[in-house]
């Protein structure tokens, strides 16, 4: 009875602690709203939001809604996280095998590398990139085809776009491509186990991927045409380029500095992965028969990857959170467009730094708990 | 003899080999060079593709006729080990070294050779290169923000102060040690909240009273970092040792405080210091805009320290848990005395890298309009005076936090290797 007590005594303060901490911030937030004539609610979300997105990946100009803001910004926040995590997730991984490299040049560099670029503060990079280094860039007129087709200029990077003729019949003809792999993979898996014999995966893989879509091109009606980015003289001295697709420096600078700063993380992990697989592993395997590739593929990657994906994937999701920097060079994200624009429009402080943040704690706790999720699945199963 | 062995050189002919390697891998390494320094190409003479991938090919020749498995000369054997294991190796190198020739002039005559530093206007600067007189001018701007020029030393000689009193701590007498918790973790931060507070903020003993919005530069990024740290100190031992409890009602808050301040970015919590706390607070209390940001940086950090902290919980073996129950020890007392001391002594190179992450996120106060380092330079470079000079701005801000951020960082790793080699 005693120890019950002993237990439960502690809780209770805690829980009353909370809630008084809860209770006092919102009555003290409703005599303030009162007093300020502001009224709670959502109801704003589907008013007329009559604010300008330079850039935005859905139809929006001023008429759509405040959501609509919303989603333009969210989508714009995805965006750039997941150009710059495909770019670091390139960047990390060679400079972390580079830190390996039996090269003492080639090691030191990358050392070096992940040194210079860890240690200087991302919103410094981000400054560096938007504010010094792209504005060296060229006038539009002066610019230079980079491969005759695009064009690097102080105003933005222009590429050329892709116009699809029958989109839709090229994207089946890769699923079902995708689709008979996997069941390729699960038929040869089954062949190996009952018969020992193998089969040529990658070159079947491979054939499969070309073929059907190629297919689709000569029988499907596919047809694909681009768009090139194209000179426009608007004033006497002021020129444009039109058509295509065009990246805003703000994105550029922002996947340049994201995807600089975070692949010296990513190094480190793919680093640490690699030199967390003993040295007998590869010694075993090696005295086992193995081809060097045959180890790398079937010993030490699987190893090595059960220690780098979690802290990558931690790493995926600073990066995510650091991509709301966005907001200090006016590239229209989240917390630009919506904690930014919206809320000095409409006064809801409240809703919508709650909305804000709201938004960011969904992605990160999803991304735990799949990889939680993901973890427990490879986790070494002791018996 | 195969023909794939002929390039190959072997101890019997590695002697005729090797002076032809190296003149090739010379000749190609003073082509880059002059051409890069001085601007002569040597090879001009010959056909203009070949003309600039002869280097890499001279090079890549001289490198494989050198690769000797053994020659007895060290300084080859070195070599062949290092930096010549193989033709994609080779190869790497050859860019490598190539690269740093090329990008090493142009850098030097911006950084230096073309620099200026004289004067204090803009037209000093004539050169091509980096003006530096731009920061020489600004630097107490920099430094210490709109605080008056004449009061610099308040700053100063708190910052002096406030170490000094960090460092006391060496100096403690045998029977004074174990009251060094105690110091650190509660007298200190009383202290130099206290010494920061009455001489930078003043106002009283005849100093000037300065408000927080003059407040700025480098020094602001020291005051804001160094105040969160010592106040998500202790926040961050309370959540861990919540988390870890087994009470299901503290553990679940400490759990839920935790994700919810990891889970979410630095900067939409700082627009929550700026625009949701004052809604938050009584009508006629005010806070200061400085105040609002340390506590808000405080609740962020205080998760991210609660978790290194309970990795060093965590790290601690069930002995030392279980020999403090036998003692008799309650639950306060076993934390206090036995695993808190030995637990924070494992975090050390922890919270090390914690304030470091701290450091490099000061700069974003920058958004809700502290001017820090980085505010600084949006503010100097916006000057109708002195347009034109970010680069510059960007250049030493880059410097300054990197030599801070490379020395923790260098520090903290040092600290780590040395409690690993104690346990």
């Amino acid at each position: 009875m005693n120890n019950k007590i002993k237990k439960i005594i502690p809780q209770l303060i805690t829980l009353l602690f909370v809630i008084l901490v809860f209770a006092f911030f919102s009555i003290n937030a409703s005599i303030n709203m009162d007093t300020r004539g502001i009224d709670f609610g959502f109801g704003f979300l589907s008013q007329e939001s009559s604010f300008d997105v330079q850039f935005s990946l859905i139809d929006y100009d001023g008429s759509y809604s405040y959501y609509r803001a919303y989603l333009v910004g969210l989508l714009n926040t995805l965006l750039v996280s997941f150009i710059s995590i495909i770019f670091c997730t390139i960047i990390g991984v060679v400079i972390g095998v580079a830190r390996l490299s039996p090269n003492y040049l080639i090691r030191n560099t990358a050392a070096w590398y992940v040194e210079f670029f860890r240690n200087i503060p991302l919103l410094l990079q981000l400054f560096f990139w938007y504010y010094a280094a792209l504005r060296v860039l060229p006038l539009p007129e002066k610019a230079d085809a980079l491969l005759g087709v695009s064009y690097l200029t102080i105003k933005g990077f222009y590429i050329p776009s892709m116009i699809w003729n029958n989109l839709d019949i090229f994207i089946y003809s890769i699923l079902a491509s995708i689709i008979s792999i996997i069941f390729i993979r699960f038929y040869a898996k089954k062949i190996q186990e009952s018969k020992g014999k193998q089969i040529p995966l990658v070159y079947i893989s491979a054939a499969i991927l070309i073929t059907l879509p190629l297919l689709s091109f000569l029988f499907g009606n596919v047809s694909l045409s681009f768009e090139m980015p194209v000179l426009k003289k608007l004033a006497k001295t002021s020129y444009i380029f039109e058509g295509g697709i065009s990246l805003p420096p703000e994105l550029i600078a922002l996947v340049l500095s994201l995807s600089l700063y975070t692949s010296t993380f990513i190094a480190e992990c793919v680093r640490a992965g690699i030199q967390g697989v003993g040295k007998g592993q590869r010694e075993a395997a090696a005295s086992v028969g193995l081809t060097p590739n045959q180890v790398l593929k079937l010993v030490i990657m699987p190893q090595a990857l059960r220690i780098i994906i979690p802290p990558t994937t931690n790493q995926y999701l600073n990066l995510t959170k650091n991509s709301s920097l966005a907001a200090a060079i006016a590239y229209p994200d989240l917390v630009l467009v919506f904690a930014g624009t919206a809320l000095m429009q409409t006064g809801k402080a409240i809703e919508i730094v709650s909305i804000t943040m709201l938004t960011y704690l969904t992605i990160s706790l999803a991304i735990a708990a799949l990889m939680n999720w993901y973890n427990k699945k490879i986790e070494i199963k002791e018996k | 003899m195969n023909y794939k062995n002929i390039l190959k050189a072997d101890e019997n002919n590695y002697k005729t080999f090797l002076p032809i390697g190296l003149v090739l891998i010379f000749i190609s390494l003073t082509d880059v060079f002059l051409n890069s320094f001085l601007k002569i190409n040597i090879t001009s003479s010959l056909p203009e593709n070949f003309s600039f991938f002869s280097p890499l090919i001279l090079g890549l020749i001289g490198l494989q006729l050198i690769r000797i498995e053994y020659s007895g000369i060290k300084s080859i054997d070195l070599l062949n080990k290092n930096i010549n294991n193989n033709n994609f190796n080779a190869l790497l190198t050859l860019l490598i070294i190539f690269c740093i020739f090329k990008a090493f002039p142009p850098a030097l005559s911006w950084m230096i050779l073309d620099a200026n530093i004289s004067g204090d206007t803009k037209d000093a600067c004539t050169g091509t290169g980096a003006c530096w007189t731009y920061i020489k001018v600004w630097l107490r701007r920099f430094m210490y923000g709109m605080y008056p020029n004449e009061l610099h030393w308040r700053i100063n000689s708190a910052f002096i102060l406030v170490i000094g009193l960090g460092f006391a701590g060496y100096f403690f007498k045998d029977n004074l040690k174990k009251y060094l918790a105690l110091y650190y973790v509660i007298i200190y931060p009383l202290i130099a909240f206290l010494v920061i507070y009455y001489l930078i903020s003043g106002g009283s003993f005849g100093l000037t009273w300065v408000e927080t919005g003059a407040w700025g530069g480098l020094s602001l990024t020291f005051i804001v970092s160094f105040f969160c740290l010592i106040f998500c100190f202790p926040l961050g031992m309370i959540l861990a040792l919540g988390r870890r409890s087994n009470l299901p009602t503290i553990r679940y808050i400490s759990v839920g405080y935790i994700e919810f301040w990891r889970g979410v970015p630095l900067i939409t919590v700082l627009f929550m210091s700026s625009v949701m706390f004052p809604m938050f607070l009584p009508q006629d209390f005010f806070m200061d805009k400085l105040v609002r940001v340390i506590i808000a940086i405080t609740l962020f950090e205080g998760a991210y320290c609660a978790e290194v902290i309970r990795g060093g919980l965590q790290a601690l073996p069930r002995g030392q848990y279980d020999a403090a129950k036998s003692l008799g020890m309650g639950y306060w007392k076993m934390h206090i005395f036995v695993i808190l001391p030995q637990a924070l002594k494992l975090v050390i190179p922890g919270i090390c890298n914690t304030f470091l992450a701290l450091v490099k996120d000061t700069p974003l106060i920058f958004v809700v309009g502290l001017s820090e380092l980085a505010g600084m330079l949006a503010l100097a470079k916006t000057n109708p005076k002195w347009l034109g000079f970010a680069m510059e701005g960007y250049v030493f801000a880059a410097i300054i936090f990197w030599i801070i951020c490379y020395a923790m960082s260098k520090y903290s790793y040092n600290l780590e290797a040395k409690y690993k080699t104690e346990r």
